[in-house]
Formats: C-alpha cells, structure tokens, sequence
C-alpha cells in the first residue's frame, strides 16, 4: 500500500534532497538544472496526494505519523504527522512549488541551478515546518526555512535588495527567538517535545500569558498582523517573482498555522484574556491596511498590503472563538471562523500567489512595477487581462471563487460576536473591492497608455499554463469548497472543544 | 422536472462559456448561434414551467442540488426553488434576455467586441436565472454577486472610453456598499435560524418575530426588523434605491442593450424581486416595510424630477427607470408584493422596449444621444416611431396599457395601506404620475416630433434600423401593451402567485381592492374618472405645450427657476458629495496612514529606531574596545578591585568595626 510509505519523510527530503542535486548537477547545464527541478516538483506533488486520498476525515487525530528517536539523550524525536490543519497547506507548498519552478523557467537566466535549488530546498523545509510534531524539529524547520528565502531575495532581488533581506530577516528572528525560549520552558514542564504533549500540558495563568506572547510574537511577525507587517512590502518589491509567491503564498501561512497548532490549544486561558487584543489588530489590518493598499503606486506594494488585510481575516477568524463563547456563552460559530480562517489561508495562497504571478508576467515585458507606467493592457493582451481581472475578482472576494468563501465565513462567523465586528470586517467588501479593481481600471482598461504598452505580446503557453490553473482552482474552490472545508472539519471541532476547557 | 431546471441555469452558462472560450477564435455568426439557442432553450424550458405551474394544484418545487459545503452545523447548499413567482421571473428574464440576443446582431454589428458581448450577456443571463431560482439565501448572494460581476464588466464594455471605466468602477463599488448590508443580513440569520434555506427560515420567522437583539448596549431592537432592514439596504444597491442610486444613471455608458436587460428589465429589479421572496420576514416588521415605503416614495418622486432636465435619451430612460423601482418599492412597502412583481413584469416588457427603441435612434444618428440634436424622426423612422409611442404610453399609465394596471395598482394599494410613511408616499407617487407623463413625453416630442435638429450629412442618412433591431421592438410592444390587461385579475387580485407570497391579514391592502374589481375592462374605464388619469394627461399636454407649441419656454423656465434647475442639473449633487468624501477622504486616510503611521512612525521610529539605538549602544561599548593592553589591563585591576569590594566589602568593614 503507498499509503504505508513514509510519505510525508519523502514529500520534506525528496525536495531538499533532489534540490541539492539540482545545486551540483545543473551548475553547467542550465535546461537540465530546469528539467531536474520541475521533475522533483512535480514528483514532490504527486507524492503528496496519497496523502490527500488517504486521509481519514472521521478524526482529528494526527494521520502518515513517523517517530524516530533523534536525539534521545535530550528526549527529541524525528517526530511527523499531519492533521486538518497541517494536510491542506502541505498540499499547498508542493502545488505551488511546481507553479514557481514553471514560472522562473526562462525568466531567470542568472544562475538558474541555485535559483532552482532554492525553492526545492525551502518547499522542503516548509512541508517540514507544517508537517513536525516534535517542537526542536519544527523550530529546526521553522528556521531554516528563512535562509532560502533570505538567499532568493538577497541574489535575485530588486535594487534595495539588502535592506529588505535584513528587515525581513531581523523581524521574523527577533520574534522567533522568544518563541525557543518559550519551547524550552514547556519541554521541562512536559518532560518531552511532543508537540501533542505541550497541548495537554497544564499551565498557570501567568505562565499562558508569557508563553502566549511569545508564540504571538512570533506568528504575528510572520503572518503579519498590524504593527510588524511594514517588513513584508519592501520584501516583496524587492524579491524576484518567484520569491513573492512563496512569500505570499506559503511563508505567512507558517504564521497562522502557529496559531493554531500552538498558541491557540497550548494556551487558551491566555489566547482568551487576549483576544482582544488580536481582533482589534486583526479589524486595524482589515481597515487601515485596506485603505493603505488604496494608495499604493507599486503594483506589487499594492498586492502585499492587500495580503496583510487579508491574513487579518485569519487571525480573526482564529480569535472569534472567545469572543463569541463571552458573548453569547455557547460555542456556535466559533468553528466557522476558524474553518474560515484556514480556508482564507489556502484560498489567498493561490489568489496572492496568482496575483504576484500576473504582476511578474507584466515586470518580465515592461520592467516596472509602477501603475503609472502600464494603461489599457487589454487592447494588446486580451487572454492576460481576463486572467488579471479574474483574480482580481477574487481577491475582492467575489462569490464563485475561493476568496469569498473564508471572509464568507468568518463574516458568519463574527456575527455571532458581535454585529459590530462582523460589520467591521465586512467592511472588506468595500475596501477590497475599491483597491483591487482600481488597480485593474489603471492597469487594464482604457486606451493604450504608452508605446511600451502597445508593444506588448500576449501570454506564451507557458504562462497561460500556470495562470490557467491558478484560475481553475480558485473557480473550483469557490463553486465546490466542501472538499477543502470536510477534510479540516474533524480538527477544527476538536480544537474549538479542547480550548474551550480551561486549563486553570 | 430536475433536468428542466438545470437545462434553464445551463444552457446560458454553456454558450457564455464556449462563446467567452472562444472568442477570439469562433466566427461571428457561430457565436451569435451560440448564445441565442442557449438562450433560447432556457425561454422554451421556462415556459414549460410556467405552463406547469399555472395548472390547478401545481406542486413547489424545492430541492437541492448539491451541498456547497457544512460547516458549523450549518448546511450550506445550492438548490432550487420552483414556484409561481419564480416561473414568472424565470419567463420574464428569458424573454427579455432572448429579444436583446436578437437585437444586439443588428446593435453591436461593427463593434470588435461582438463575441465578447454575447458571451457576457450569455453570461448575465445565467446569473440572474441562478439568482431567482435559489432556494437559499446563499445561492441568492451567489447570483446577486454574479450580476454585479457581469453588469461590471459590460458597463465598462467599452474599456478606452474613462467614462465607461469610471461608471463600472463606480458601479461595482455601490453595490458592494449595499451588499455589506445584505450580508450582515444572511450573517444575522444564520446565526438566529441557524440555516440559509428559505423554507426554515419562512417557517421559523413567525416564533422570531417577538424576539429582541441589543445592537447597542441598552437599546433593543426587534430582530427581523434588524433583518429586514440589512437585505433591503442589500436591495437598495442593486434595485438602486436613495442614495445607492447613484450608480444607475451612469451605467448608461455601457451598449444599449445592456441598459435595456441588465439596468432596466432584469438585474434591478433583483432586490424587488428579493423582497417579495422575503416577504415571510418582512411582514413581521412594520419598521422595515415603512423604511422600504419612505425610500421607495423618495426614490419615485425625486428620481422622476431629474428625468426632466436630462438631455441624454438614454439618461431620461434610466431616471425613469430608478423612479419606476421606487413604484416597485413602495408597493413592497405597502405589503402589495404581488403588485411590485406585477409592475416588475409590465416593466421589465415597456422599458426594454423604451430602452431598445432608443438604442434603434441611437444607432440611425450614428451614436448620437443628445436629444437636442434629433427632432422629426417619426418620418423617418416609423416602426421605432410607433413602438416608442407604445412604450410611452405603457410608462405612463395609459388605461388599457400595460403600465396602467400595475401602476393603478400600486397607487390604489398605497392609498390603502396603513404602513407608517403610506401618506407621504401616497402623494409621491400621485404627482410621480404627472412627472413621468411630463419626462416621458418631453423626450418622445424631442426625438419624434418638432424640427430635425441633426446637421445636413447625419439628416440624409437617417433611415428605419433592420429588420434584426425592429422586430425585438414589435415582439416588446405587443406585452407592453396586452399583459396588463391579460394577467391584472390573476396577479393581483385571485392570488396567481400563491403561497410564495405572504402577507398578513391586517396588511392585505390588495384582497381589500379587490372586493371592488371587476375585470380589467372595468377597471381600467373606471380609472378614467380617477385622479392620476388626468395628472398623466396633464403632464402629457403640458409636454406637449412646452415641446412642441412653445419650445422656447423651456429655456426661460429653466432661467426663472435658476437655483432649482442647478440643483436638478447636479443630480442633488450626490455624486459630488461620494467623490469628495468618500473617494477623496477613502484616499486621503490612506495617504496619511501609509505614509505617517507606516512609513515614519512603524519604520522611521519604531524599526529604523531600535536598529539607531542598537547602533548607539554598540557605538559606546565599542569605545572601550580600544585595542590597547593598558587599557584592557586596567579595567581589570578595577574589574577586580570592584569585585573584591563587592564580596569582601562587609567582611572588611566588619573587621575594621569590630
């Protein structure tokens, strides 16, 4: 059976180890190091999918675990599993790689074998960091995963490639340094790693407090929740294409996974004290960072700080929990807005992912991110301009693609809070729509602006490839998402019953 | 019966999806084909439903067709509802959308965007279908969405034009502010009702209507007026309602036909159309139906003045449009739903025909639309001439007309009703009647009658349009002017739409109308006698007067009442007001957030700051760090002088104590 293969040992080392391959192989054979990286990918991929066909639905427990002693003398284990929570962002980090492989393939001409290398390796160390079950192993992944992306920025970026580098790497350590210190703490309280076991571990309320705000630190910096979020534009406009994309797509999912697989079930008495704390920065980055994206003049500014208003649905959707059992002192509701807050996260991994996508395919031509530069694409890219507008819908949270379905619910969800909140959020409706599609009215529409503009050639098959599944699984996700929302419903029920138990 | 309601959402969605596919590559006619049959089907499948539904004992029919998702309990499904109501709806749009199909071969013949349009409209017509056949309030968001998504892209079809550009923007953004409110609606009764199928939340909404919600501390609300009132703002946006219409007068930038389906006959009629299917709710408030009769009366009133003073044809049709949703939403307001679905109906038939014959002049006066510069073209142009004179007189109520009977209705029930606000709107929709026979005909003299103000070369070429664009006029004109007098008793009066509409007894204006009803022949000779009767013709002549007898008065008119003329040339300067504080001030709070509290106080102080202060703290201690032995040599020596201070100190001084 395929199924009794270590496979999620193979989804986190066939990457990292075919990615060092690649690093050696390709370094004087640039269309092998591209073929050798999209067959890894692809395989990754293929890899992971037994793990989605296999998966039991029926339970919240941790599924494809694998335990090895790894240093015993210190009680660590090699210790993987996967669970509601972790399954569909695994899922999401190798389909993705593939599309950053595909997308980088004649664009990037600068040392194309390390380029490629890069992103294998990092989709390793991510499906690590969402796979890990013993903390020193997720610390280990969660990391790691930050030299690539530190290296892909760094070599392949824009002009202020180094001050972004530094920002972005200063920010996420200084957070995630607090989050070890906090991860020793419970290893000699628990006497193990287990993750599993921290979850059950009793702590005292000022201890949930300290824990608690280490772990936010951390996943905060990561996500980014208003006001440790200004490190995520300059990364973006400064990375290469590929770079924004597992950004945007899987980087800031590290930060709300965080959420729920630690500071969520491992401190609920203090999650609770705090919560609102965490919605009202989760509405600031809804509102304030909404209006901000309004005025944004790089195209690519533009699509980050709509990110951030858009991972502030997630933590909100995380957080209504407490709200809403203060509130009304019963619990319904609460698994809408966490099921919504994980749906969110898939659903703008692909539109963001798409959207930085769109915005390399016009830098590849032009050589600009500015808005002002572009004016009436569709006159001399009419397939591109039905893709661009096609996810800007979505990213505006149309009905009919996967961005309404998360905001749909957490907007359900935060009703059940209070009406002002769900107002509030739904202010999204408005914002996300006014800055979206004026970008497309600037971009797209209206007449030729320029002579670059009227030079432009459509799409190749190549980037048609990649948008046109991009486009098929946001409409897919929008038309059909009980697929995504059943495989997380057990986990979801589960956590909103474990952390609705104090542990005082 | 399944397949029959699939086969109607599809077929539109299979030919807009081939035709949008494809439309770069597929010929012309083949993708006119295209969407025609696919439209063309779901008319012939819609009117085997209506036949079916009329029959003695006709069954619902509601049934879901698969589940969207669970999730908290809470099934959320994609489903239909098949009554009365939506087999009139569902033969409306069809029709409707089948004659601008045909129409737009002959509208859109030059336009390099042919395949496009008739895969959007294709498109449009799926959603709307979607919309009024929804057996839940999710489905119902799906297509209420969808049309906006399609009324986007097609008022912005011609993408160079800034203004199209603009007014799509513009539209999409209004309606998004009215669909925050329809949201909050769906949100608030899936969390009382803990469902989103229409038929448990009918049946729960009797047990909820005592129930009370605080929206704010100490101030308690009845909770299905909260409802109500969150989808009626919903119904604002998209039925364009005070003072979410602003959108609708500048979608007129989009091709005409699509002002005659989308912003005419079918999608803005989506929120009556919504209320009515609400109306289980909406009867259990009485504050929400006297909001829906306030907003309706203002909308009808001062939306019908504005006709007046527009020279744009198509613009005076799309005020006309918004006051005649203002009718449709103080019959609502009224608990006359049957009557708003009535007006909806005529409507639909009369302003697609009004908005198809002034796309056939548009196009004689090679795209000209200032009335102004057109005149006499009854001589040239008989069949537009004709139908247009129908339409007309459909719109404003002309006894045996169409319009006539749904709008008497309307007037009727209102003079009847007890809802708070019913006086005001009683009187608003009383003198609505000489205004819309004053806008009405002020355009038909302008265009039809008078001197021909177009210049010499478009003169010589004025000719009736083909054939392709008149006879969707002369299939229009004949509904426009036989439905009223065929369906009034059923729709109104013997309770045609059945179960699907409720109202409470107290309420039941209509039944209480039709204890005097005689037959539409009788009504509509009894009407002669009755006061909007002569209001429409007063407002007729005085058309007449000023457009034809004296065309100078206009002007001097105009120049005596200079602050009111302003007011009205400014739209009451709405517009105005959402550019300068909602746009503007959405832009400038951006600017100050993005560039004080991001970039100087989160980055200039707080993170470009603790780098600063690292960097000066590093800077001190790398002072000692001179690289001298001595130096280092004599920190230690106090280093350890100090230690031994520290640690010996006592004892020594006890020693020297002691």
């Amino acid at each position: 059976m395929i199924s009794d293969w270590p496979l999620l040992s193979l989804t986190i080392w066939l990457p990292i180890l075919g990615g060092s391959a690649v690093l050696f192989a390709g370094e004087t054979n640039r269309e092998g190091a591209r073929n050798l990286a999209l067959a890894i990918s692809v395989l990754t991929f293929l890899v992971c999918l037994p793990l989605w066909s296999g998966f039991d639905t029926g339970t919240a427990t941790m599924q494809f675990q694998e335990r090895y002693p790894w240093m015993s003398t210190l009680g660590v284990y090699y210790h993987l599993g996967v669970d509601g929570f972790s399954l569909p962002l695994i899922l999401l980090t190798t389909f993705t790689t593939v599309l950053v492989v595909i997308a980088g393939w004649e664009v990037i001409q600068y040392k194309v074998a390390q380029y490629m290398a890069a992103f294998l390796i990092m989709e390793g160390l991510m499906v690590g960091v969402f796979a890990a079950l013993d903390a020193v192993l997720f610390y280990v992944f969660f990391e790691a995963m930050l030299i690539p992306m530190f290296l892909v920025i760094g070599i392949w970026g824009g002009p202020r490639r180094i001050y972004a580098t530094l920002k972005f790497f200063l920010y996420t350590f200084v957070g995630s340094v607090l989050m070890l210190v906090a991860l020793v703490y419970m290893y000699f309280q628990a006497d193990s790693w287990s993750i599993v076991d921290f979850h059950h571990l009793r702590l005292g309320y000022q201890e949930q407090i300290l824990i608690f705000l280490a772990f936010f630190l951390a996943f905060a910096v990561k996500v980014p929740m208003w006001p440790v979020h200004t490190w995520l534009p300059d990364a973006h406009v400064e990375a290469p294409t590929g770079g924004s994309v597992i950004l945007a797509a899987i980087t800031l999912k590290v930060g709300g996974y965080g959420f729920v697989r630690f500071a969520l079930p491992i401190t609920p008495d203090a999650a609770g004290a705090l919560s609102w704390l965490v919605i009202s920065l989760s509405l600031i980055a809804v509102i304030y960072i909404g209006l901000v994206a309004l005025v944004q003049e790089d195209m690519k500014k533009l699509i980050a700080y709509s990110s951030i208003a858009h991972m502030g649905f997630v933590t909100l959707g995380f957080f209504l929990v407490f709200s809403i059992h203060e509130n009304t002192g019963e619990l319904a509701g609460a698994a809408l807005g966490i099921e919504g807050g994980m749906v969110q996260m898939i659903s703008h991994g692909f539109i963001s992912g798409a959207l930085f996508l769109c915005v390399g395919v016009m830098y590849d031509r032009l050589h600009s991110r500015q808005i002002k530069d572009y004016g009436g694409l569709v006159n001399t890219m009419p397939v591109f301009a039905a893709f661009m507008v096609l996810f800007c819908m979505a990213n505006a949270g149309l009905p009919g693609t996967s961005g309404f379905v998360g905001e749909f619910m957490v907007i359900l969800s935060g009703f059940h809070s209070s009406i002002w909140i769900a107002l509030l959020a739904g202010l999204t409706l408005i914002l996300g729509a006014a800055y979206t599609l004026w970008l497309v009215k600037r971009v797209i529409f209206g007449e030729v602006a320029n002579d670059g503009v009227a030079a432009l050639e459509d799409i190749n098959t190549r980037e048609a490839l990649f948008l046109g599944v991009l486009a098929a699984v946001v409409l897919g996700l929008g038309v059909w998402p009980d697929p995504l929302v059943s495989v997380m419903h057990e986990s979801v029920e589960n956590l909103v019953q474990h952390i609705s138990v104090s542990k005082l | 019966m399944e397949s029959i309601y699939l086969g109607i959402v599809l077929a539109p969605l299979i030919g807009a999806a081939v035709t949008g596919l494809f439309c770069l590559k597929l010929p012309r006619a083949t993708v006119h084909w295209i969407a025609i049959i696919g439209v063309g089907c779901s008319f012939l499948l819609s009117l085997v439903v209506l036949t079916e539904q009329m029959g003695e004992g006709a069954e619902t029919y509601n049934r879901t067709v698969y589940t969207w998702m669970v999730s908290d309990g809470i099934r959320m499904e994609i489903g239909f509802l098949v009554d009365r109501l939506t087999a009139v709806m569902i033969t409306v749009v069809s029709f409707v959308s089948l004659m601008v199909h045909i129409y737009t071969i002959g509208y859109m013949e030059d336009d390099p965007g042919y395949n496009r349009f008739f895969s959007y409209i294709s498109l449009f017509t799926f959603a709307m279908l979607t919309l009024v056949m929804a057996n839940n309030f999710l489905q119902l968001f799906f297509g209420w969405e969808a049309v906006g998504l399609v009324s986007y892209l097609l008022i912005g079809f011609w993408y160079k034009r800034p203004t199209a550009i603009y007014a799509n923007l513009k539209a999409f953004l209004v309606n998004r502010v009215g669909d925050l409110g329809f949201l909050l609606g769906i949100a608030a009764i899936a969390m009382y009702f803990g469902s989103l199928d229409y038929a448990d939340v009918f049946n729960a909404a009797e047990d909820m209507a005592m129930m009370q919600v605080e929206i704010v501390e100490g101030s308690s609300w009845s909770l299905l007026t909260l409802i109500c009132v969150l989808l009626f703002i919903g119904a604002m946006g998209k039925s364009a309602q005070v003072p979410l219409h602003v959108w609708l007068p500048d979608s007129m930038e989009g091709p005409t036909p699509i002002s005659a389906l989308i912003h005419a006959a079918t999608m803005v009629t989506a929120g009556i159309f919504m209320v009515a299917r609400m109306s289980p709710l909406f009867e259990y408030s009485e504050t929400a139906l006297s909001v829906v009769l306030v907003i309706g009366a203002i909308t009808a009133f001062f939306m019908g003045l504005l006709g007046i003073v527009q020279n744009d044809i198509k613009r005076v049709v799309a005020y006309s449009t918004l006051s005649q949703l203002g009718y449709m939403a103080v019959a609502l307001g009224a608990s006359a739903y049957s009557a708003a679905i009535f007006h909806l109906m005529t409507h639909a038939f009369f302003k697609a025909l009004l908005f198809l014959a002034a796309g056939s002049v548009i196009i004689a006066l090679h795209h000209e639309q200032d009335m102004r510069r057109m005149g006499g073209l009854r001589r040239h142009m008989p069949i537009t001439w004709i139908t247009s004179l129908v339409g007309s007189l459909a719109l404003i109520g002309t006894p045996f007309f169409s319009g006539f009977y749904s709008k008497d209705g309307i007037i009727e029930a209102v003079k009847l009703s007890d809802t708070p606000g019913a006086g005001i709107a009683y009187a608003a929709v009383l003198v609505g009647v000489f205004v819309t026979a004053l806008y009405s005909f002020r355009m038909y003299f302008l265009v039809f009658h008078g001197n021909e103000r177009m210049d010499e070369h478009t003169r010589e070429h004025v000719r009736e349009t083909r054939p392709v664009v008149t006879i969707p006029l002369i299939l229009l004109a004949v509904p426009s002017v036989l439905i009223g007098y065929y369906t009034v008793g059923p729709m109104l009066f013997e309770g045609f739409l059945g179960d699907a509409i409720f109202v409470r007894k107290e309420h039941d204006v209509l039944s209480h109308l039709g204890q005097d009803f005689h037959g539409a022949l009788g009504f509509a000779l009894h009407a002669i006698a009755t006061l909007p009767f002569w209001l429409a013709a007063a407002g007729v002549a005085t058309a007449w007067y000023l457009y034809c007898y004296r065309p100078e008065l206009p002007n001097e008119i105009a120049e005596r009442l200079r602050p009111i003329h302003t007011l009205l040339a400014n739209k009451y300067y709405f517009d105005r007001f959402n550019d300068v504080v909602f746009a503007g001030g959405g832009r400038l709070v951006g600017s100050l957030l993005w560039r004080w509290a991001d970039a100087a106080v989160i980055d200039g102080i707080l993170v470009n700051g603790s780098v600063r202060i690292v960097g000066w703290a590093s800077g001190i201690v790398r002072l000692v760090q001179t690289g001298h032995l001595y130096f280092y040599a004599f920190f230690m020596i106090i280093g350890l002088l100090l230690g031994l201070t520290w640690f010996l100190g006592p004892e020594v001084w006890n020693l020297l104590i002691g």
